[in-house]
């Protein structure tokens, strides 16, 4: 079983805080007891990516649970960043999961609020929603700094060393709101940010402007968000159907052009020369790159995107 | 006002099968108001199940002003012997509250208590309050982030916001999308600057209000 120094930080914040260009993936856990399953997934990121975010039962389908699978993954020698959503779990839940996953080696949380149920394999799920992401962030900082639970009581060996992480949509309306709900998120202690999936670089830029003109960049490390497009198909369907997405139509035609065949490679093509842009960009701290049931794409993407090899810390 | 919708038929009949003589008992009150379960719904109820169970069950009607005040169900006292079960077509509070007054009797609901909402048009009602017990509209421009927010946000819009809209419905509207909205329009943006602490939430066990100023009228030490 995975031990960890109690005191240890996390390897995605001394990456940070060290001033590397940082790199995560993203590790979907299996739709059953799969072992393997992970431990294949894993395999493939291992050495190629500073952290691993293990999903919450994303889109609202039942999943192994994201922290189960962040154990394994730590077993395997992938450093897991624990996602936990507000959807299925109480204050108390969440504060149990933390403190167990804390024990067991977790450093990393990323915070948010989760899909609704209404999109998954149980709609008729009642949902929790008894903290938002932002009380959830603000509750891991209390445990962290304070050594205090949510209701007040002292914890018998906090989560010191714990790294809090959120996500951001800047193409979500409304646009003008969106970087003063980063300010918030700061506000409630993250100290990291992934983005949603970029794909309008102008208005992703907008928005950094204004984080770096406010100073937010300075209080927070954002990790800008990538999911290479596999298809002209896959990209009407995030144009379209996946709410706060935003891909503008020369990317389709990009993919259009490059023929069935190589639309695929094109999108990596394209997550590549955005990787490259990111590193230039002033408030960026790193990519996040969400290749959904793609990991075994994600070495070539991070070989021809020059981010490797990752730093050792 | 409290909003509800009628049961279907076939459950009603499936619940009261047992019975001969059944009265509905309406209410005067909110779900009058939202045409469910006034004297008209009473009515109308007494004539289908009358058509549907044939001479096996009688129903009479029966329409209270309140439900939810003892007062007024008392008003049945003299005629409820007549009777082996009550059909209430009043709220959930309604239904248990006659079930408290005449503990003897089986009392089934007609209706399903639905949300407390508003009359948007002729028929139409939305909700607006889940009763939460802290009431945040002060902050968030009147427009209830619990009710109206598909997860219940405090410190929304979630990256789903879709063009104004909630990611999970399209016709209806994303409530931090329309706080921000009215916020900016009247100056307010301030209020949601701060993050809005975890909520104490007070609706997860059952509440009892006494106003201030009629402690002295109840003995409340041995009431739970």
């Amino acid at each position: 079983m995975y031990k960890r120094n109690i005191e240890e930080s996390s390897k995605l914040e001394r990456v940070l805080r060290e001033g590397h260009f940082a790199f995560t993936a993203e590790l979907g856990p299996p739709r059953g007891a799969n072992i393997e399953k992970v431990k294949k997934k894993a395999s493939y990121l291992k050495g190629y990516v500073d952290a691993v975010n293990i999903t919450d039962n994303q889109t609202a389908i039942v999943r192994m649970s994201s922290l189960v699978t962040s154990l394994l993954c730590l077993e395997e020698g992938l450093e897991p960043v624990y996602q936990m959503v507000c959807r299925d779990r109480n204050r108390l839940a969440m504060q149990s999961d933390i403190l167990g996953g804390y024990a067991m080696g977790i450093r990393t949380i990323l915070c948010l609020s989760g899909d609704h149920q209404k999109f998954g394999d149980h709609p008729q799920a009642k949902g929790v929603y008894d903290l938002d992401s932002m009380q959830l962030a603000a509750m891991v900082k209390k445990m962290r700094d304070e050594g205090k639970f949510q209701g007040g009581d002292d914890i018998d060996v906090p989560p010191k060393k714990i790294f809090i992480g959120a996500a951001a949509n800047p193409f979500a309306e409304p646009y003008n709101w969106r970087v003063y709900r980063l300010a918030k998120k700061i506000k409630a202690g993250v100290d990291f940010i992934q983005t949603q999936c970029i794909y309008n670089m102008e208005r992703f830029k907008e928005w950094l402007k204004r984080a770096n003109d406010m100073g937010l960049t300075e209080k927070v490390y954002i990790l800008a968000g990538i999911t290479p497009l596999k298809s002209v198909g896959m990209a009407r369907y995030m144009q379209n159907k996946v709410p706060g997405m935003d891909v503008p139509e020369e990317l389709i035609k990009r993919l259009k052009a490059a023929g069935k065949e190589k639309a695929a490679e094109e999108g990596i093509k394209i997550a590549c020369e955005q990787i490259e842009e990111f590193k230039e960009l002033k408030g960026v701290a790193g990519v996040h790159l969400m290749a959904i049931e793609w990991e075994h794409k994600v070495p070539e993407i991070a070989e021809r995107a020059g981010l490797l090899p990752r730093p050792e810390v | 006002m409290i909003v509800g919708t009628r049961k279907p038929l076939e459950e009603i009949k499936a619940m009261i099968s047992p019975y001969k003589k059944v009265l509905i008992v309406g209410c005067g009150t909110c779900v009058a108001v939202c045409l469910v379960g006034g004297e008209k719904e009473v009515e109308v109820l007494k004539n289908e199940l009358s058509l549907a169970m044939g001479d096996k069950i009688s129903f009479d009607g029966i329409t209270l002003e309140r439900q939810c005040d003892k007062e007024f169900l008392e008003q049945i006292k003299d005629v409820a012997d007549q009777y082996d079960a009550f059909l209430s077509m009043a709220c959930g509070a309604g239904v248990q509250f006659l079930s408290e007054v005449y503990p003897e009797k089986p009392v089934f609901p007609a209706v399903n208590t639905t949300f407390i909402g508003i009359n948007r048009a002729v028929g139409w009602y939305e909700e607006r309050c889940r009763g939460c017990g802290n009431c945040v509209l002060g902050i968030t421009g009147g427009i209830c982030p619990v009710t109206m927010c598909a997860k219940s946000l405090f410190n929304g819009p979630c990256g789903g916001t879709n063009k104004g809209k909630c990611e999970i419905d399209e016709n209806q509207p994303c409530a931090w999308y329309q706080i921000y909205e009215r916020l900016e329009k009247q100056g307010r943006l301030d209020q949601i600057m701060d993050v809005i602490p975890a909520n104490n939430w007070e609706n997860q066990r059952p509440r009892t209000v006494i106003q201030p100023g009629y402690e002295n009228l109840y003995d409340t030490s041995s009431s739970k």
